[in-house]
């Protein structure tokens, strides 16, 4: 289909100056900045940079503790990617039976989405407090483990996995739901006719048809838990105990603007830029999938 | 088999679109006759779930409210006291003058109204320039617009940081909301939605003799009202809640946002007690506001979450 065009030769550009201005000036010419700097060992306090090759990555890559933010960030992704995806189904597959109140549940389930992930953290600080809070209390009768964030790394974890995800459940609930309401009603009736049972019926049916969904959102978790992450850790935990909430996005920011060393730092994002963009074009190559039911 | 379930009314409540109300099918079979009214037990069993899914959503939330409204003796006790106390005004107005909320809040605002109303002004233009022009260079706009999506902040930190600062924008409203303003997702929003409107619109304008921008202003913006609202409420919350840039750009205390400023009531040093109930206060303050718009603008909300991410 051929579409209506306004003849003007000029005017397009400068519609467009306003976007390629703030995309150039914040986004490429950075970018491209940040490619520069990973080859150079720049020093903090002026001077010449020296160009040094591949040196910021080798040190890197030889780099115990990186290798542990490398760990750190997958499982928190995957934590994160788990809990709020799955959750999401399951709470959005009950919401999506024929119920009434369907609209006030889905705003029941949906507003945590509103808060922001450092003051999301800040509260569960609170819950996980060691002295105060109600959740040590509580596990305190069960078990005589001793539940304290600021002595164990994975308590630390937990912690940081479950205020992010609690943040991230509504977004996937809406998702699931409107995956879930694409799905023609003739379709399950004909299963009904059939005689499917309800777990054949979700299993056989539901489950294929959300696929795309469920495909899309466990990319975008992903790519939300690495790289939006910094707040919970940043607010939270600092990245203690230890390194044991040290993800890349932390350090690569302790790295750089703590630690001064830009040149790790940008090594850092080079290797960040590359996990987006595979993480990215994953998502683009599935894209046309979620809306074809 | 069907039950004597007779109000099968299945009200979709999708989001953009008002609830319609079905016709009700009224189910005549041999049962229906009955006077038992049989419990239909998974529907209960499905409410009672999903009532326990959102009691747990809910705690964290309530348990912080309750939080704020106690007195710190309060706060340490054992057993932990679940119950709201007396102390909310003392707490609030503690909390407020303590973190200097006022400006605070001010600030986040100005952020997530700039932010979302530059993202949605842009794009529309953007978008605008793409589907009703053919100039050259327009793919190469348009795939130098997508690939800031591979380009998120932690990316380019520190260049991105010399630049504002190179254009003396730190500690300023336009170094925090400015940087943050291109948009892929509002633009590819904005250009499937301009695709959707029938080529007719464009040649009556045309034969009317409206130029472009008066095209744009009298015909596109009326119809592009429900995405701009949807837009609108998912760039405020995300405005509001952005962390990692303001962080950074920010160093003084009257340009810090809310979220960064929270921080501000938690003591860092080993010899300052946490005042939690104060702490609890601050994080409702913050909280409120984009919470609100999700619960006021629900219907525009999940519509602009969906929608922006195709």
């Amino acid at each position: 289909m051929k579409r209506t065009v306004f003849p003007n030769r000029w005017l397009p550009y400068l519609l467009v100056l306003p976007q390629l201005l703030v995309t150039a000036v914040f986004f490429f010419w950075p970018a491209g900045k940040s490619l520069y700097l990973s080859v150079f060992k720049s020093p903090p306090f002026g001077g010449r940079d020296v160009f040094v090759g591949l040196d910021n990555f080798t040190a890197l890559l030889a780099n115990r503790e990186y290798y542990e933010s490398v760990l750190n960030s997958f499982i928190f992704a995957g934590g994160v990617t788990v809990l709020s995806v799955l959750g999401g189904l399951v709470i959005a597959v009950l919401a999506n039976q024929k119920i009434r109140g369907l609209a006030l549940y889905r705003t029941a389930l949906l507003w945590p989405y509103g808060i922001a992930p450092a003051v999301a953290g800040i509260i569960f600080l609170f819950i996980f407090h060691p002295a105060y809070g109600i959740l040590p209390y509580f596990l305190s009768f069960v078990t005589a483990y001793e539940f304290n964030w600021l002595l164990k790394g994975w308590i630390a974890m937990t912690l940081v996995i479950v205020a992010t995800s609690w943040t991230h459940l509504g977004y996937n609930i809406a998702f699931f739901l409107a995956g879930l309401q694409g799905i023609p009603a003739s379709v399950m009736e004909a299963a009904s006719v059939d005689g499917a049972p309800p777990l054949r019926k979700f299993t056989a049916i539901v489950v294929p048809l959300i696929s795309p969904v469920t495909f899309y959102l466990v990319v975008v978790n992903m790519v939300f838990a690495f790289f939006n992450s910094f707040p919970v850790i940043h607010a939270v935990t600092q990245g203690g105990p230890g390194n044991a909430t040290e993800i890349m996005v932390f350090k690569l920011w302790k790295d750089g603007f703590v630690g001064l060393n830009l040149g790790s730092s940008a090594a850092q994002s080079v290797i960040l830029m590359a996990v987006v963009i595979g993480l990215t074009m994953l998502q683009f190559r599935f894209a046309e999938k979620k809306v074809t039911y | 088999m069907s039950d004597a379930r007779t109000t099968t009314t299945a009200v979709i409540d999708r989001p953009g679109i008002a609830a319609r109300p079905r016709p009700t099918i009224t189910v005549h079979s041999a049962e229906a006759g009955r006077p038992r009214r049989r419990v239909d037990w998974s529907t209960v069993l499905v409410h009672a779930a999903l009532i326990a899914a959102v009691i747990l959503i809910a705690f964290p939330l309530v348990y912080a409210f309750v939080i704020s409204t106690q007195a710190m003796d309060e706060v340490i006790q054992k057993p932990p006291r679940l119950l709201p106390s007396t102390h909310l005004v003392e707490n609030y107005v503690e909390a407020w003058q303590r973190s200097g909320m006022a400006r605070l809040l001010l600030n986040s605002a100005i952020v997530a109204v700039g932010v979302a109303v530059g993202k949605i002004s842009i794009s529309m233009l953007s978008a605008f320039a793409i589907v009703y022009f053919r100039f050259r260079g327009a793919s190469l706009v348009f795939w130098s617009i997508f690939l800031t999506l591979m380009l998120p902040i932690p990316v380019r930190i520190l260049p991105t940081y010399e630049v504002v600062g190179n254009i003396g924008w730190l500690n300023s409203y336009a170094g925090l909301t400015v940087p943050l303003m291109a948009s892929a997702t509002a633009t590819f929003l904005f250009r499937q939605f301009y695709l959707t409107i029938p080529n007719e619109l464009a040649e009556a304008a045309q034969m009317d003799g409206a130029g472009p921008l008066r095209f744009l202003w009298s015909f596109l913006l009326p119809l592009s009202w429900a995405n701009i609202a949807a837009l609108f409420v998912v760039l405020f919350i995300y405005g509001w809640n952005e962390y990692f840039w303001p962080l950074l750009i920010t160093n003084t205390e009257e340009m810090r946002t809310v979220v960064i400023g929270l921080e501000r009531l938690i003591p860092r040093s080993g010899t300052e007690l946490p005042t939690w109930n104060y702490i609890m206060a601050g994080a409702m303050m913050a909280l409120i506001p984009p919470v609100a718009v999700i619960l006021f603008m629900q219907r525009w909300f999940v519509k602009g979450l969906i929608e922006s991410d195709k």
